[in-house]
């Protein structure tokens, strides 16, 4: 049995993953919830603003927050893009999964052909800084990340909620016939989330390239965990992401402190099967 | 259906055969085995998840299954090459089967959900492999594990290999695609619940599909082992072979068992174009855009979208007015609906309406909830031989729910449902159609990929009568010149008003030749012209000797038709016996017209 610190540093250390997790889980929850787009490319996405966060800082010596400055709102832009052109075709839930699997192909490439397939590593004077509390460690910039995901996933849950576009919103999400008859504009309000989307991968990619090692293939990596992320928090559900990330941040690395690394994927995929089995009405 | 593109595949097949004898050059055998090999892997996918709508992200499970399981007999239990190959497929498919006996149960993980549980399904498969004494991390080399030399060298083996089980999944396609099981797997796609309410056996079938698609999977998994000679967990369980399954089958056209097959020819190939360099990186994201806008722009897929563009063509080459894609039109297309050209069915024999003797449906004491709310309290009815019988009552009062707990799309909580001798309580839906009841929805539910003709031949062919496919339409097209759609045969349902599809869906119900017809509401929406007809033609379904229950608001059709009318309120039986009767009991009269209008 490991040592109650090193099982409570793996709890704090599995919250800080989770918070990542949950990060990246933000945008393709709303987007699978509300657009019935099932959005493979966030995860590109993600990792196109983790190497421009890179080049800006190696080339421009740009810190991180004036990269987040330019690259949200760049993403923004591009997510709006991205609808317009899925709002065009009419593109189903199904031919979402196709399409932007396509853009996460060409993402990809392009990556590689800028930055080579080569590990890359942003290297910053904060990357290594972390605070004490008692016995455990917690690095700066995972709690960092954590916290923004935090503040994110309950604005996000807040607009959702209180707000005129976010009940709208979900009001075409659940019956767009009738919303559409009782005068909500749900294109408009489409474009407005598919670029909120977009412009939250920028803030996760920034987060990816101050916290990991960079590769082209890592777009790959991220994507089951996440999508388990996604289908335990509930579709279009800000808070229940982040709270899933945190989960099967926690689980993965609590069993790799007592059992060992390679075994973390089951319990994550594991917890998703049951979910969905157990209670298939959830997504 | 004819067999010659069958033919036409095996001639194909065997000309490929000849190949390595003819001295082709190793880099082209395996260069064309990964095409056989994607050929194999795309078409055995699509059995599911093409024909059924059940996507899976869960191909490379059934895969890296197959390929552990040559790379552990060939090369630690040292057991022949050839041998371990069945055994790969065996054991996927039983793995399929493990999978699809727990998830097939759970009604609603479809779409999506299906295909996220079977990717999470492949992660776990991969870490268990990976930790455990299978590959234990460090990989599994297959370099010393003899391979049969059947035309020179060992790589014409694995051609040949990969060439016949690439022949074999595409003839399966073909196969399944013309059979009642593939018909019951397109109509699982559109309406899962229809068609088990029609008749088709959804949950067998679609564990025959996933076992046959994860078994053709597996076998492409051992023999693949042998080709990179080297099995990793991270290759084999990576996202490639879900994700380029799909791919080639969506872009080939997922639903026609030529699609996958033409998807992966085309993939592979222009994948092989870039190879190597930085230029690799640059084909790649070609071949993304390229698929992004084939997708985009014609969604249902290459061959789909060729053969109809190909017809379009045919047809205005030939006479105008008689499109080349439909069939031979029915020889009675203007048939009256009551006119007596139709044979009576055999083993229906017409009787004429009288008093009910003899009980064909009997509920006794039925009782349903639906969580707070008790939907169903108690009710006993029963419908005698020949009867129509008229169910009424107020917006809620359960009758939709009787309809659905008799063909077992519920089931009772309390009570017997009967049909003749048998009990039709704890019976699945299909097998409650299969003895005898059929039904029509009061918004119609046709499947709307089938042709019209295919929605009414699916409910022959697997109705009580079971009749063969090619009787079937035969069958089809009288039905639905009995009910006056005969010109519609070649149309899918879309393309059809209101009118015509409730229509269809009385065609549909009449054509499984059921002992009792439930009929929901069949007669709202119509115009008073519409009613006239339909109630002639309900007056003579019965005279071919169908018993009928039918719910009915529109009164004037329920006192014309109704030997006797049952009135529901609130889950119960309120009244019943002769409708002139009833419809003037003063109870009935408040609960439908409220107080004051009670005498």
């Amino acid at each position: 049995m490991p040592s109650f610190t090193l099982l409570g540093q793996s709890v704090v250390s599995g919250l800080l993953a989770g918070g990542l997790y949950g990060l990246l889980a933000l945008g393709l929850s709303l987007s699978w919830g509300l657009l019935r787009l099932v959005n493979l490319g966030h995860f590109a996405l993600a990792f196109l603003g983790a190497y421009l966060t890179y080049q800006l800082g190696t080339a421009f010596h740009l810190p991180a927050w004036a990269a987040a400055l330019i690259i949200v709102p760049v993403f923004f832009v591009i997510g709006v893009g991205l609808h317009a052109v899925f709002a065009y075709f009419r593109v189903t839930e199904f031919t979402s999964l196709l399409v932007t699997f396509g853009i996460t192909v060409i993402i990809e490439s392009l990556i590689q052909w800028f930055w080579t397939a080569d590990f890359r590593r942003f290297e910053t004077p904060y990357a290594s800084t972390s605070s004490r509390i008692g016995p455990l460690f917690i690095p700066t910039l995972e709690l960092l990340a954590g916290l923004t995901a935090t503040a994110l996933a309950l604005g996000t849950w807040a607009w959702l909620r209180l707000t005129y576009v976010g009940k709208a919103l979900r009001a075409s999400a659940e019956d767009p016939e009738i919303a559409a008859a009782f005068g909500v504009n749900h294109r408009a309000q489409a474009f407005l989330l598919s670029g909120v989307s977009a412009a939250y991968a920028g803030v996760a990619g920034v987060f990816i390239a101050l916290i990991s090692t960079l590769a082209p293939s890592q777009i790959w990596s991220w994507l089951g965990v996440v999508f388990a992320v996604v289908i335990i928090g509930g579709l279009a559900n800000p808070v229940g992401a982040l709270l899933a990330g945190l989960l099967i941040g926690v689980s993965e690395s609590v069993t790799m402190a007592v059992v060992t690394p390679a075994w973390a994927p089951l319990v994550s995929f594991s917890v998703l099967i049951l979910i969905l089995v157990a209670r298939p009405g959830r997504a | 259906m004819s067999t010659r593109p069958l033919a036409a595949l095996l001639a194909a097949g065997l000309a490929l055969a000849t190949l390595p004898l003819m001295g082709l050059p190793a880099f082209y055998e395996s260069f064309l085995y990964l095409i056989f090999s994607w050929v194999a892997l795309a078409t055995s996918w699509s059995l599911l998840s093409g024909y059924a709508g059940y996507f899976s992200f869960g191909h490379g499970a059934f895969f890296g299954a197959g390929m552990y399981t040559t790379a552990t007999l060939a090369a630690s239990a040292k057991m022949p090459f050839l041998w371990t190959l069945p055994i790969a497929g065996l054991l996927s498919a039983l793995l399929a089967l493990g999978i699809g006996a727990v998830v097939f149960r759970v009604r609603r993980l479809r779409g999506e959900l299906f295909g996220l549980l079977t990717l999470a399904i492949t992660f776990v498969l991969a870490t268990i492999v990976l930790n455990t004494r299978i590959d234990g991390g460090p990989g599994v080399y297959l370099s010393g594990v003899p391979i049969p030399r059947f035309v020179g060298s060992p790589t014409g083996t694995v051609y040949l290999l990969g060439l016949a089980l690439a022949v074999f999944s595409v003839a399966a396609a073909r196969l399944v695609a013309e059979s009642r099981l593939g018909l019951g797997l397109f109509a699982i796609h559109d309406d899962e619940d229809v068609a088990e309410v029609k008749g088709v056996p959804t949950f067998r079938y679609k564990l025959i599909a996933f076992a046959l698609s994860a078994g053709i999977a597996g076998v492409a998994g051992g023999i693949h082992a042998v080709y990179v000679s080297y099995v990793t967990v991270g290759e084999t369980f990576s996202i490639t072979v879900p994700l380029y399954v799909v791919l080639m089958s969506i872009l080939g056209g997922a639903r026609h068992w030529l699609g996958p097959m033409v998807g992966a020819v085309i993939i592979t190939a222009s994948l092989y174009l870039f190879t190597g360099g930085q230029t690799a990186v640059l084909g790649r994201a070609a071949v993304a855009l390229a698929l992004i806008l084939v997708i985009l722009l014609l969604p249902e897929g290459v061959v789909p979208a060729s053969l109809r563009g190909w017809r379009r063509l045919r047809g205005r080459s030939a006479s105008p007015g008689s499109s080349a894609a439909m069939p031979a039109p029915p020889e009675r297309h203007a048939g009256e609906p009551a006119g007596p050209a139709v044979e009576v069915p055999a083993g229906a024999a017409p009787r004429p309406a009288a008093a009910a003797e003899a009980r064909v449906l009997e509920c006794v004491d039925v009782c349903r909830a639906f969580g707070g709310i008790q939907a169903l309290r108690g009710v006993s009815l029963t419908v005698g031989r020949g009867e129509i019988v008229g169910l009424v009552g107020p917006n809620g009062s359960g009758k939709t729910t009787l309809i659905n707990l008799v063909s077992g799309h519920y089931a009772s909580d309390r009570g017997r449902i009967a049909l003749g001798e048998a009990t039709l309580t704890g019976r699945s839906a299909h097998e409650i159609a299969r003895l005898g009841v059929s039904r029509t929805y009061q918004i119609p539910r046709p499947f709307f990929n089938l042709s019209v003709l295919d929605n009414v031949a699916l409910a022959a062919t697997f109705g009580p009568a079971r009749i063969a496919a090619a009787a079937a339409r035969a069958e089809a097209r009288e039905w639905l010149a009995f009910t006056g759609l005969g010109r519609r045969a070649a149309a899918r349902p879309g393309e059809l008003n209101l009118h015509e599809r409730k229509f269809l869906e009385l065609a549909r119900a009449l054509a499984s030749r059921p002992r009792v017809i439930l009929l929901d509401e069949v007669l709202s929406g119509l115009n008073p012209g519409e009613i006239a007809s339909a109630v002639r033609l309900i007056r003579e379904i019965r005279a071919r000797g169908a018993s009928i229950l039918f719910v009915e608001h529109v009164m004037r059709a329920v006192l014309e038709l109704s030997d006797r009318v049952v009135v529901l309120n609130e889950g119960e039986v309120i009244a019943a016996g002769d409708p002139r009767e009833v419809l003037r009991d003063p109870q009935v009269v408040r609960v439908y017209l409220g107080t004051r209008h009670a005498a």
